[in-house]
């Protein structure tokens, strides 16, 4: 039997005059998945989200969240949604547990004990005005409203920014047990290593299209291999070969390089070579990605 | 109604001091007139011989030597400019500084449509300058006891009425105007409700200017028409209620549609 879908666009079109937002947008996230949207700046991460939202209005194709049309059905979207903006700003006069029962009101949900223990949980002061709060501070006002009413579909918009590792921790352990209990995770990132160390499925997104989108299992069994060779190996000796990305940085010592052609020629290539060491491993995320974002 | 609750919340202080200082500054002139009115004749000789400036302000057909010319003179000056101010201020605040504070991303991400949230922000506006009037005419019937003049109920009300649609008509014009800012909007704000007050003024002075009574929202707060006719122009009154009315309808449609930054 096929998984309901917590997010499906086709097509989705976000233009802003004659500017690129997002564009002809092919997106799925089952219900339950842990999913992270993995994109540089102006790739079209925050577009797509603001787009799901009804914050912003799309310009053609469709979208469904949680089985409801983004266009007709908004309300019923966000009573089901959390939502966490990547800057998040409240009404500066409120002190922290206002702006957590103001969000609560507008849901007309009654969650006071929940955000009583996610204030402690993240050592929030429920007293402090926002306007004097940090930016990691104020996130976890953030967290806590989008959190607090246990929404079907949570979708984050890099939340981990501003936030010290230790916090960073805690927020995904709360993610966790989010999406334990049911919850749809969708978060924006660009940083790789919180999408490979939590999320189940993920996809790329450059230039307003994505570029791939599967489970992050396969996204790092992609038959690309890091290679690091030190000795006389040089660029212009890898010319012959299709399949290459160098990915040395000017601090390197080695020749250092992603590979996904034929392995065969690659080892023919480097017998001729003399070699003080070398090293093949598996891809991180990070290096996939930069690989796509690059080639 | 959270959000009604949550916008006069907000706004509490701002509207305890336009108020007291409005029905205040109406209070002392109040209380300074048993001190004046011995010297009215002077006065109104003086005021009603300054020609242009007479007429500006209808100071050629109200008696300045009784509370009642001189309460709706002095008390339109200080309600008309401070009023209209101030309704243009919360009209043209109401909808813009969502995005200018960055809250409207929070406030939109939550299960409210767009209607309800433009409703319940005219209410708000609404009841703020319900409340600021309602402490000024307080303050001025408490001013006018205490000098012990006989009470004008009849001016007093139509003079009232007039300047809270006139607040009414300036705060839906700049309602409308909010939705369609992100920021800056309160010079704009200011500017339609003094451009407002001196078109008044420039009809009051040139007889070929007569038709900007039409469109000033002053035209029917003037309170030599008001103690001379009973009532109030409807023939300047009806413009400015469609003004009004024209710049909601411009606020809902235009913020239904709009990408919110």
């Amino acid at each position: 039997m096929e998984k309901a879908l917590a997010i499906d666009t086709t097509k989705l079109t976000k233009s802003y005059g004659g500017s690129r937002g997002i564009v002809d947008l092919d997106l799925t996230v089952e219900a339950g998945d842990f999913f992270g949207f993995i994109g540089p700046n102006g790739a079209g991460k925050s577009t797509t989200i603001r787009t799901l939202l009804g914050l912003i209005h799309l310009t053609s194709g469709s979208a469904r969240v949680l089985g409801h049309d983004i266009v007709e059905e908004k309300e019923k979207i966000l009573s089901k949604v959390g939502y966490l903006p990547s800057e998040i700003f409240f009404y500066p006069k409120m002190r922290v547990k206002e702006a957590i029962r103001y969000s609560a009101d507008l849901r007309g949900a009654s969650c006071s004990k929940r955000a009583e223990e996610l204030c402690e949980r993240l050592d929030l002061d429920p007293m402090k005005r926002v306007e004097d709060l940090s930016l990691g501070n104020r996130k976890k006002v953030g967290i806590i409203c989008a959190v607090q009413h246990h929404p079907d579909l949570l979708i984050l918009d890099e939340p981990t920014s501003g936030l010290d590792p230790l916090m960073q921790k805690e927020f995904f352990s709360i993610l966790m047990e989010e999406n334990k209990e049911g919850s749809t995770i969708f978060f924006s990132s660009h940083i790789l290593s919180e999408v490979q160390a939590y999320c189940r499925s993920a996809a790329f997104i450059k230039d307003g299209k994505i570029l791939l989108s599967d489970k992050v299992g396969n996204l790092e069994q992609t038959g690309t291999r890091k290679v690091t060779v030190y000795g006389s190996l040089t660029k212009e000796k890898l010319n012959g070969l299709s399949g290459i990305t160098f990915t040395n940085d000017a601090r390197d010592e080695g020749l250092k390089f992603l590979y996904n052609g034929d392995i065969q020629k690659l080892l023919t290539l480097l017998a001729e070579e003399k070699i003080r060491d070398i090293t093949i491993t598996e891809p991180t995320l990070e290096e996939i990605f930069m690989h796509y974002y690059e080639s | 109604m959270t959000i009604l609750k949550q916008e006069i919340n907000s706004q509490k202080k701002m509207l305890l001091i336009w108020s007291l200082v409005i029905g205040v500054l109406i209070a002392s002139c109040v209380l300074m007139f048993p001190e004046m009115k011995s010297q009215m004749g002077n006065v109104n000789e003086m005021f009603s011989s300054m020609g242009n400036f007479t007429q500006a302000f209808g100071m050629d057909r109200l008696d300045f030597g009784t509370l009642t010319g001189f309460y709706m003179i002095e008390g339109g000056n200080i309600l008309g400019i401070g009023g209209a101010f101030f309704a243009a201020i919360v009209g043209v605040s109401a909808l813009m500084k969502e995005e200018r504070d960055h809250t409207a991303e929070f406030l939109f991400s939550h299960p409210v449509s767009r209607v309800k949230v433009i409703t319940q922000k005219l209410l708000s506006v609404l009841s703020i300058i319900v409340i600021m009037n309602a402490v000024v005419i307080v303050l001025s019937i408490l001013s006018i006891a205490i000098i012990g003049e006989e009470f004008f109920w009849k001016e007093m009300f139509l003079f009232h009425l007039a300047h809270f649609l006139m607040q009414l008509e300036i705060a839906g014009i700049c309602f409308g105007i909010s939705a369609f800012l992100t920021r800056g909007g309160l010079g704009i704000g200011i500017g339609v409700a003094a451009m407002m007050y001196f078109l008044n003024l420039i009809a009051n002075i040139s007889k070929s200017a007569r038709a900007l009574k039409y469109i000033s929202s002053f035209s029917y707060t003037e309170a030599a028409d008001i103690v001379e006719s009973g009532g109030l122009e409807m023939k300047y009154l009806l413009p400015g209620m469609a003004f009004m009315i024209i710049g909601i309808i411009a606020a809902y449609v235009k913020y239904t549609k709009k990408d919110l930054r």
